[in-house]
């Protein structure tokens, strides 16, 4: 492609844009929790009720740390949002999802997980915290990758 | 291994719209020796409205997979799925329903 002055501008315009993107929401001092506790108390669900109607679907025992198949889901009416969190990782907190009107309580991801450790799931609706959690054994940690 | 290409696939199933997507992406954490660089939002849009948005950490692993749910959904229903890191790289791709 010829490099007129236009292509340049828009190359440089490109450039001052970018970091723009870098602003979107982005929980840093809950996924900066060292502990599972830290992280839900910044999320505002320190006591969570425990609930059976938080689906919890992962393999037992995961040979390789480094890839975990979580499948997470809840029947709670009114599920807004659903926190993954991994108790003895570095940084517990793995993820969050939040569903708008159109999205199902439901999601399915890989982790890493750094050792056997339960995997807690905590689920919102209309402002109430419920929760529900799992132990995965790990052969083979997956945290150095 | 550098931030690359998505793939996604979008299906009705049971009454409701299954969204499968990966994203290339190192993934790498603070523990691995490497420079940090991870994922940190992911936006779900279906004919351009927002349905889901996702914080992630480094802890999910390496191309990362997801599967995402929507209520009800019909063939051609335009899916997009969007994401940014921690440098602020993004991609995003847009397929419709199947």
């Amino acid at each position: 492609m010829k490099t007129t002055r236009r292509t340049l501008i828009a190359a440089l315009g490109a450039l001052l844009l970018k970091p723009l993107a870098a602003f979107a929401a982005w929980n840093e001092q809950a996924f900066g929790a060292k502990t599972a506790a830290d992280a839900l108390k910044t999320l505002g669900a320190s006591s969570p009720a425990a609930s059976k109607d938080i689906m919890i679907e992962a393999p037992q025992i995961a040979e390789n740390g480094a890839v975990v198949p979580i499948e997470v889901s809840s029947s709670i009416p009114g599920t807004s949002s659903i926190a993954v969190l991994i108790e003895k990782n570095p940084f517990p907190l793995a993820g969050r999802f939040e569903f708008r009107d159109g999205a199902l309580p439901y999601v399915k991801l890989n982790v890493k997980m750094g050792e056997t450790s339960d995997v807690r799931v905590i689920a919102t609706a209309g402002g109430k915290h419920f929760a529900a959690s799992r132990e995965i054994k790990v052969t083979i940690g997956g945290c150095g990758g | 291994m550098a931030v690359g290409p998505m793939k996604m696939r979008a299906t009705i199933a049971g009454g409701n719209t299954d969204v499968r997507v990966l994203m290339t992406h190192p993934m790498t954490t603070a523990q691995s020796g490497q420079p940090l660089h991870f994922i940190q939002n992911v936006v779900v849009k279906q004919n351009g409205k927002t349905v889901l948005e996702a914080e992630i950490s480094q802890a999910v692993s390496r191309n990362p997979v997801f599967t995402f749910r929507l209520k009800g959904g019909a063939k051609g229903d335009k899916i997009e799925v969007s994401w940014v890191d921690n440098k602020g790289d993004s991609n995003k791709i847009e397929s419709a329903v199947a």
